[in-house]
């Protein structure tokens, strides 16, 4: 096969039907097969009920998106079945409990899979034999020995006890022999690399970033889609020694952060953008004592309480804003899982070395996506640097001012406890000693000398952040720019784009402010037609590239219905713009797999 | 400064600031930065030891007039960042100073949830009863009636009781000073700063610019200290009896103390067994700890 083995199957059904134990067997099963994994599951905010649909989409080659298709579907509820049956082309499966469960109109060609769960399991009551019995069916139309699959179920169930995993087995024996019975495998069965993989969420990614970098504290107030940060933090803490706290709200949140990173730990708490705003206030405090902290904004859909468990890239500038007055911090938008654990680390280095807060930008496409990653790409080591750090006595018994106006502007930063160096850090303007000029004696000649002391801090700081560069083909016929989480979506988009004969290029910006204003404008200097993807309405990016380049773009792919794009939402977009089919310059795909 | 190198024992004079305070003249908070000056140097504490934290407002301004490690952080904030602080490092002694309106106020979530958690922090509530570096506006420990610039026609809100609140969230040292009082303020302050919890200390700190129904002689006309009444502060029940009177008679000294208790740092799993700080620790994690975790995740 010249494309490779790629294909998607969903699991659909309602919160409480147990989706999430197929889905993991099945990823398991995957990686361990050394096949690559991007899963993204279409959830509602709720715990019982509602419509679900976990899409995976398994690939010999990376998976940069859940892509376009639904290959498989296994409807665990006649919903699932109406809604998306249609969505199905030829040689696509639909697996279902033909008990209670009715497939409608369908094209020629898609395989009905019903499967008589209770003749087949001779129970009844037990409502999630359709779903192990679906594992069944699944492994024969994959190819799969079912050995491939009994050692998937053990390994799922074995903490249950010998009679669940006996039982679990007998059940999926039972869906597999009558797949085996009565459908049609793959022609193409599921292939095997040699190399197994790993398999991790976003979330996961960016703990174990943290925990790789160093951070000792942790400290979180539950918000999806931000939580699994919290659930990571908390299962290690106490085998990595990191201090993990879960706060009465995020306010408590971030100023417990700036607190605990102000005695030299490092420090990281993650929300949403509701959560994030209550952040606000301290993000400002940490700039103005000059404390590294990492501040993680999982983006959800909004404004306010917005679409709790759908995915937008809607609070850029939320972050650039963040917090009153004109300081200096870091932004970032990292581009995927394996990114966004790599980021962390490098985040950690600059917000030391700068000593200044730095908000990472994920959503909730990456933060909650399961991807594979191989095992040893998860390199837990990195350099840790810590700056201007003063932990420990050094016999230097002062005189120390905290603020020291040195050439770079960065000062030493002793913590509390080092003789010979007590002071006071304030939110308060104060002077190179720490002390307020905010109230008593205002002072306008050493508030610009602060001022400008903070600001030069981050003088250099472009010198240390790769450079988005464009990537894909020479003399494109048009440029797409994207920023954090789309650039895997985009990558594929081009990939079909290729196939027709487009000629594309891309720029992913991952590095948000400081923004590197000079090589984007160099980039994209020499664009044709350069078209803007963001998951928002008002193209948050289009404006902060205006306002940092003056580069107005030809047109605009934007998408905020919730859901994540799509590859073809995005060539289909391309090929209108290209086509002159775009009235206002905005193309807004639709989402055809309503969730 | 070079005191930590001295032998002769500090005295309240080596925890004096940088500054001067800019408080008013007369202004209750000079005392309980004289009571606090003096508690630290009778515990032999030294200033690199301790962490003063702090809020907004008048009494927030504490940190820059007291020579110890300091953080002048956020109105309302300040519980939630000594928290922070005494978590990441236990081995400091964190005090933290503010106002009424810092404290029962904006700051009302923390003050409820520190509590709870019994983190082992000294606050010192200097509350005068209004606002003051905002001219003079009812605050949450104002009384009923009292007229301010933005209850003109008095107050209808029944204040705060910061003492049975203390109570009844959890804090596991609940004290009530006054000004006038420094004796007192001082034994409170080192019993504070010993106990092993959170301990509240509730300062009737008059604002002798705005306030002028709680005045320093509205105070000493009613104030019987606790001390003179045999008063069991293991008994919570007794403690919050005592601390519903106003009218007449109002209770000073230590209200309730328990130490049974264990503080938040105490019963932190990763701290077990006389753990060094995590702000201190390395921070690379071992190869081990990383292929263990990759390995959960094949």
């Amino acid at each position: 096969m010249s494309q490779g083995f790629d294909f998607s199957i969903a699991i659909g059904g309602a919160a409480g039907q147990g989706i999430a134990t197929p889905g993991n067997i099945l990823a398991r099963m995957f990686v361990r097969r050394g096949l690559h994994l991007n899963a993204y599951n279409a959830y509602q905010s709720i715990i019982r009920g509602g419509h679900i649909l976990l899409t995976m989409r398994v690939r010999e080659q990376e998976a940069l998106s859940h892509g376009d298709h639904i290959h498989l579907l296994l409807c665990l509820n006649q919903d699932t079945m109406t809604r998306h049956l249609r969505h199905l082309g030829p040689g696509a499966y639909a697996v279902y409990n033909a008990d209670n469960i009715t497939p409608g109109e369908h094209r020629d060609g898609v395989h009905l899979c019903g499967m008589p769960v209770t003749e087949l399991t001779g129970d009844a009551k037990n409502k999630l034999a359709q779903n192990t019995a679906a594992l069944g069916v699944i492994a024969h139309v994959l190819g799969l020995d079912f050995e491939v699959l009994e050692s998937a179920l053990t390994l799922q169930f074995q903490r249950k006890g010998e009679a669940v995993v006996s039982s679990n087995v007998a059940v999926a024996r039972a869906g597999y022999e009558y797949s085996s019975a009565n459908f049609t495998p793959l022609a193409n069965p599921l292939p095997e690399n040699p190399d197994p993989l790993a398999v991790w969420t976003g979330n996961d990614a960016l703990a174990m970033g943290g925990a790789a970098a160093g951070v000792k504290f942790y400290c979180a107030y539950p918000m999806s889609p931000s939580t699994g940060v919290l659930h990571w933090m908390a299962k290690n803490a106490r085998e990595l020694g990191i201090m993990v706290r879960q706060v009465e709200d995020e306010i408590g949140v971030a100023n417990m952060a700036v607190g605990a990173a102000h005695t030299g730990a490092r420090t990281m708490c993650a929300t949403s953008g509701g959560g994030f705003a209550l952040m606000t206030e301290a993000i400002g405090s940490a700039a103005m004592m000059e404390i590294p902290v990492v501040f993680i904004n999982v983006m959800r859909a909004g404004p306010s309480t917005g679409v709790p468990t759908k995915t937008e890239q809607g609070d850029l500038w939320q972050a650039l804003g963040a917090s009153q007055g004109d300081f200096e911090r870091i932004v970032v938008a990292p581009q995927d899982a394996h990114d966004a654990f790599g980021t962390i680390a490098e985040v950690f280095n600059l917000v030391d070395r700068y000593q200044c807060p730095a908000i990472v930008l994920s959503d909730l496409l990456i933060s909650e996506g399961t991807f594979s990653v191989p095992p040893d790409d998860i390199d837990m080591s990195p350099v840790i640097e810590r700056g201007k750090l003063i932990r420990e006595s050094n016999g230097d018994a002062g005189p120390y001012n905290r603020y020291v106006d040195t050439a770079d502007g960065v000062s030493p930063r002793a913590v509390p406890g080092v003789p010979g160096h007590v002071h006071v850090v304030a939110t308060d303007e104060h002077d190179e000693e720490g002390i307020l000029i905010s109230d008593e004696f205002t002072n306008p000649i050493k508030r610009r000398q602060m001022v400008e002391k903070r600001a030069r801090k981050l003088d250099d700081y472009l010198t240390r952040v790769a450079a988005p560069k464009v990537e894909g083909d020479e003399d494109p016929e048009v440029t797409l720019v994207g920023w954090g989480s789309t650039a895997g979506v985009i990558a594929e988009a081009m990939e079909q784009l290729r196939a027709d004969g487009v000629k594309v290029n891309r720029l992913a910006v991952k590095w948000i402010l400081p923004f590197h204003a000079e090589a984007v404008t160099e980039a994209l200097s020499g664009a044709r037609k350069t078209l803007i993807i963001e998951n928002n309405h008002s193209g948050q990016f289009h404006r902060y590239l205006r306002s940092e380049t003056g580069i107005t773009a030809d047109g605009h792919i934007r998408k905020y219905d919730g859901e994540p794009f799509m590859p073809h939402h995005i060539a289909d977009g391309v090929r209108a713009h290209l086509a002159g089919n775009v009235a206002d310059g905005v193309f807004v795909p639709d989402q055809e797999i309503l969730v | 400064m070079t005191i930590e190198l001295r032998e002769k024992p500090l005295t309240a004079k080596d925890f004096k600031g940088k500054v001067d305070p800019d408080w008013c003249p007369g202004c209750g908070d000079f005392a309980l930065l004289r009571a606090t000056q003096m508690s630290v140097a009778e515990l032999g504490l030294s200033p690199h030891e301790i962490v003063c934290v702090s809020g907004i407002g008048c009494s927030s301004n504490f940190p820059g007039y007291f020579n110890s490690y300091g953080m002048h952080t956020l109105h309302g904030r300040a519980l939630a960042v000594a928290t922070g602080v005494k978590m990441a490092n236990q081995t400091l002694t964190v005090l933290v100073t503010g106002g009424d309106g810092d404290g029962y106020g904006i700051g009302g979530n923390h003050f409820t949830h520190t509590a709870r958690r019994n983190v082992d922090l000294t606050y010192l509530v200097m509350n005068n009863q209004i606002y003051g570096l905002t001219t003079g506006q009812v605050s949450p420990s104002s009384s009923v009636g009292m007229k301010t610039k933005s209850t003109p026609f008095g107050n209808i809100e029944r204040p705060v009781n910061p003492i049975t609140s203390a109570i009844m969230n959890g804090a596991t040292y609940v004290g009530r000073g006054f000004s006038g009082n420094i004796k007192q303020l001082v034994r409170l302050i080192k019993g504070a700063i010993e106990h092993p919890g959170f301990a509240v200390i509730d300062v009737f700190s008059p604002c002798v610019t705005f306030n002028r129904d709680n005045t320093y002689d509205f105070f000493r006309q009613r104030i019987v200290p606790l001390e003179d009444e045999g008063h069991d502060p293991s008994d919570w029940r007794s403690a919050c009896e005592r601390a519903m009177e106003w009218d007449d008679r109002i209770y000073t000294g230590l209200f309730y103390q328990d130490q049974a208790v264990q503080s938040l740092h105490a019963l932190e799993p990763i701290l077990d067994g006389g753990a060094p700080p995590v702000s201190h620790v390395p921070e690379a994690i071992t190869q081990e700890q990383r292929d263990r975790i990759v390995r959960r995740m094949m």
